[in-house]
Parts: C-alpha cells; structure tokens; sequence
C-alpha cells in the first residue's frame, strides 16, 4: 500500500485519533491515519457537545475557522414522567463570554474540519481504508496493520487505535475482551431542521446561544438511559440512548422510544413543523473505570472510545477522547526523542500521565454508578413520576391545606418506595458518588 | 413490557427514517450474515426489535433474517450475540455503508 514506514499509524480519525494525529504531526512525526468512512465524520455520530478545553490544549486559536453551531448559555436538566418534566435549568449570562465553554457541533462537518487541521499538520491520510489486524513481528510486538486494500499493509513503530466503541481490531487481536451488553448504550438521533429564528425565539436565545436539555424518566421505559435535546444553529438534535442488554429484555424498540420522547407534550411543541433529515445510532461505552481495558502494550496504545473514556454522569466522551489522543500522542513523541523504544514498559506513561488527568480521576471517582444505576431502575421509573406527582400536588391549589399536601406527599414517598428504601437509595447513590 | 411494545408498535415506521440517510450499497457483499438455523435463539429474536434499523425480521418459517441495506453500522447485534456466535458481523469494506451528512 505504502511502501515508506511510518512513526506511527492512527486508525480512526474521530476526536481521540485525530487529537493522535495531530499531536504526534505536529512535533514532525510522520504519521499515517487510516479512516474506513468516506470522509472523517462520515461514520460518526454524537449528540453533539463539544468541550472547548480539551481541544484548545490542541488548538488554542480553534474558535476562528473550526464549523460551531451554538454556544451553550443553559443547560436544562429534566426528570419526566409520561405528561411532565420537573426541571432544574442553569441559564446564566457569564456563558456569554469571549471564548465560550461548551458549543454544540455537528459532527461530521466538525471532524471534516478537525482532519483538515491534522493533514495541515503533516499527517497522511487515507479513507475508504478498513483496517481489519494489527501486524506482530516473532516476538509479538506490534509493528503495522494489514488493511482490507490490495497490497495493504503499512509499517510502524506504534499503532494507535482510535477505533471507537465497536473496535473490532482491538476486540479480534486479542488486546481486549468483548464489550458486555449490560456495560454499552445503544443510542438513536435525529436531526430535526428549523429557520434560525424559529429555534431563537422558542428556546429564548439570540445570535448564538444555545440551550441543552438533558432528560431521564419514564421516557426510557423502565430501562436504564437517558433522552436529549440540543440547539444547533438551524437544526435540532434529538436523541435517547438505553443500555443494550435493557433493550433486549425490554422488547422495546430504539426508534419506537425516539417516537414516543419526540411525541412527549414537553417536547412535541419545540420540534413543531421541523424536517427531519437524518437518523442515526451509535453505541456508547457506560462501563466506566471498571471496563477500562489494556490501554497499552508492545507497540500499540487504546485512546477514546475504545478504551471506554466516557463519563456516563456528566454526558463527556469527546473531551475524553481529545485528551487520551492528545497525551498518547505526547508519549509517543517523548519517547521517540529519547530514541526509546515503544516497547510496552515505556508506553505505561500513557498511563501514567493519564492517571494525572482529570479523565482518569472522574472515572474513578463515579466507578461505582454503572452499577448503582444498572441494579437500581427505579431511579428511571418510579422516582420521575414519585417527583412528578409531588410537584403537581405543590403547586395545584384545590383547597387542600399546605400541611395535609406535605403529608400525602411524604406518604406517596414511603408507598412507592418504603422509608429503609428511601434511605437505601440515597446511601448508595452517596457512596457511588463519592 | 406491555407499554414498551405499545410504544414501539404505534412508533413510527423505520423505513421512513432510513429514507432521508444516505449509503453506498456494497451490493452482493452484506457485512453481516445470520447463521443458518431452523428455530430461532431468544437471543437471535431480540435482534428484531433492538436493531436501530430493524434489519432483522422473521421469515414466514419463523427464522430470523436480514436485509443489512439500511444497517446504520452501531455493532448492537455483534455484541448481543457475540457468546453465542450467532451472526457474522464485519465492517463494510472502506467507502461503502452509511454515510452520515450530519452525525
């Protein structure tokens, strides 16, 4: 395929292998970047947030030419049940400020543009190109990848596999175990499109601010997951997003549950007379810091997706996967200057400079909620509508005395749930939080 | 459950959403491929209702199939059978599935 030999090969370019890329290019390595897509983007999917820090630490002038929808002036927290939401919404003017916090982004034209940035820095490379096995030398150390072109082989001293959550090349060279049901979401979008100003004025923004909302309750069905809706500039994208293995008990189907999210009278009203003009799924790691596989070895280093780094509690994944390609990227550098091989004793300081970042610390501080959350469903059903009822029976004025509504209340509490399971609960969620 | 299927049941048609996506057809290679069976897995059945793109249906001999053309590429099917081995699963060849506009 090409003949030359390589610093390093990337394969993927998404956010984790194009941070990689462009990290390892700039510094003048010559690096390759494999991407089976058509175009960078074409086979990715997020909702889309981007996190502004994790890509100035890349590209701090990014803001000037980089495809921004909004910036995010307020983020809405909601816990529906099959009429309501009960909101907790942050809406502040500091959000407006000169190099904004978080945007939305769409993401193909964003990875188009974050490839362009990575070519521009050096990097070679080639769509339509699957990579289908790592290449090993007698010993076992990893030395190049063997592609689904004729004659596709190319050589390198490290190969950095930013493959995504469906990683087959890792999976099938035996760099780690199959990704379990239970430890992966399943998520579906659509991109629902609507005149600028009609997205303004419903969700009260000017220029380009942007609101996100962020739902969970009965929406998913008993199962654990979550529901959301972000502005872009003309388009609105709407989502939800189940762990697999509660979909295959659930007998619930994804696009049936998008219907009923969309149909919802918190949510019909704000994607009215909107034109859908794309559906797409993904699956998303949620095993957290406990399903973090191998992340190096003999020539070969995990970053994004496919060493799992996604902060399932706070909805971050492409900030993780900026920050592992960037600093798998430095490692690789660093130890290219010092003429040291990247053998897997010295690519453990990808690990070690991971574990002083912030990706390392959140996961291990929330490694107890992917279990909370699998083995405690009532915090999607029962707990939204117990809320819900609550709130309805605040807030309607029928007669009733403020002291009597307090009790049935409470009273509604301790049915649904008995007080030892009340307190239960928040003991573990405490416990998995902390 | 009851609910569930009541939502997917009155939800809207896939098809329909599948429309507005776009894809390269590798016509004649399907990257996915279904073991032949006589009587369905419980396992192979739940593919007809968690596949995003309801790419998998029965027969009317009760076996389960699939029409990979609208296949959005997420891996939910690879993994859900991946004990028992039950479907061939591999990345359309490069260029060729879908292509997302937007993501």
């Amino acid at each position: 395929m090409i003949e030359e030999r390589f610093d390093a090969i990337v394969v993927g370019a998404g956010p984790s292998g194009n941070a990689a890329a462009y990290t390892m290019a700039k510094e003048g390595l010559k690096v390759l970047q494999l991407e089976r897509g058509e175009y960078p983007g074409s086979k990715n999917v997020q909702g889309a947030i981007l996190y502004a820090n994790a890509l100035e630490k890349l590209i701090p002038d990014f803001r000037e030419d980089a495809p921004l929808e909004r910036h995010i002036i307020e983020q809405r927290i909601w816990t529906m049940d099959d009429k309501s939401y009960v909101g907790m919404h942050y809406r502040s003017e500091d959000f407006n400020e000169e190099r904004p916090n978080r945007y939305t982004i769409i993401r193909a034209q964003f990875d188009k543009w974050f490839s362009r940035k990575v070519r521009e820095a050096g990097a070679t490379l080639l769509c339509e190109t699957t990579v289908k096995e790592l290449l090993r030398d007698a010993k076992g150390k990893v030395i190049g990848v063997r592609t689904d072109r004729d004659n596709g082989v190319a050589f390198a001293d490290v190969v950095i596999l930013g493959e995504g959550v469906n990683g087959l090349v890792g999976q099938r060279s035996g760099l780690r175990s199959e990704l379990k049901p239970d430890s992966v979401a399943l998520a579906v979008k659509e991109m629902h499109f609507l005149p600028r100003e009609v997205i303004e004025s419903r969700f009260n923004l000017k220029d380009n601010e942007g609101v996100v909302i962020e739902a969970m309750g009965t929406i998913t069905a008993g199962m654990t997951g979550t529901a959301f809706l972000y502005t872009n500039q003309e388009s609105i994208s709407v989502g939800i997003g189940c762990i697999v293995s509660d979909f295959a008990e659930n007998g619930a189907t994804p696009y049936g549950l998008l219907e009923a999210f969309k149909n919802h009278p918190s949510i019909k009203p704000l994607l009215a007379n909107s034109e859908c003009k794309e559906y797409a799924a993904h699956l998303i790691p949620e095993g957290g810091y406990n399903s973090i596989p191998e992340l190096y070895g003999d020539g070969w280093i995990v970053v994004g997706d496919a060493g799992q780094f996604v902060n399932a509690v706070h909805r971050e994944g492409s900030n993780l996967a900026m920050t592992t390609g960037r600093i798998a990227g430095e490692t690789v550098v660093w130890l290219k200057r010092r003429r040291e091989e990247l053998s897997k004793a010295n690519l453990a300081e990808y690990k070690r400079r991971l574990d002083e970042t912030f990706v390392m610390k959140d996961l291990k501080k929330y490694r107890r909620i992917p279990a909370f959350l699998h083995n405690n469903k009532h915090v999607f059903g029962l707990y939204p509508k117990l809320v819900a009822a609550a709130a309805q029976t605040w807030f309607r004025v029928d007669g009733a005395d403020k002291l009597s509504k307090e009790k049935e209340i409470l009273k509604s509490f301790r049915k649904g749930r008995t007080l030892s399971g009340l307190i239960g609960d928040a003991f573990k969620l405490a416990r998995s939080w902390r | 459950m009851t609910n569930a299927v009541e939502i997917g049941a009155s939800g809207a048609k896939v098809e329909e959403k599948l429309f507005q996506n776009r894809y390269l057809v590798d016509a004649g290679r399907p990257h996915i491929q279904i073991r032949p069976h006589e009587i369905p897995s419980k396992i192979l059945l739940s593919l007809t209702y968690t596949c995003p793109a309801g790419c998998y249906s029965r027969n009317d001999r009760g076996q389960v199939e699939i029409a990979a053309d609208g296949c959005l590429e997420c891996g939910t099917c690879r993994i859900v059978t991946a004990e028992t081995g039950e479907i061939q699963w591999e990345y359309p060849r490069g260029g060729y599935g879908v292509l997302y506009k937007f993501g």
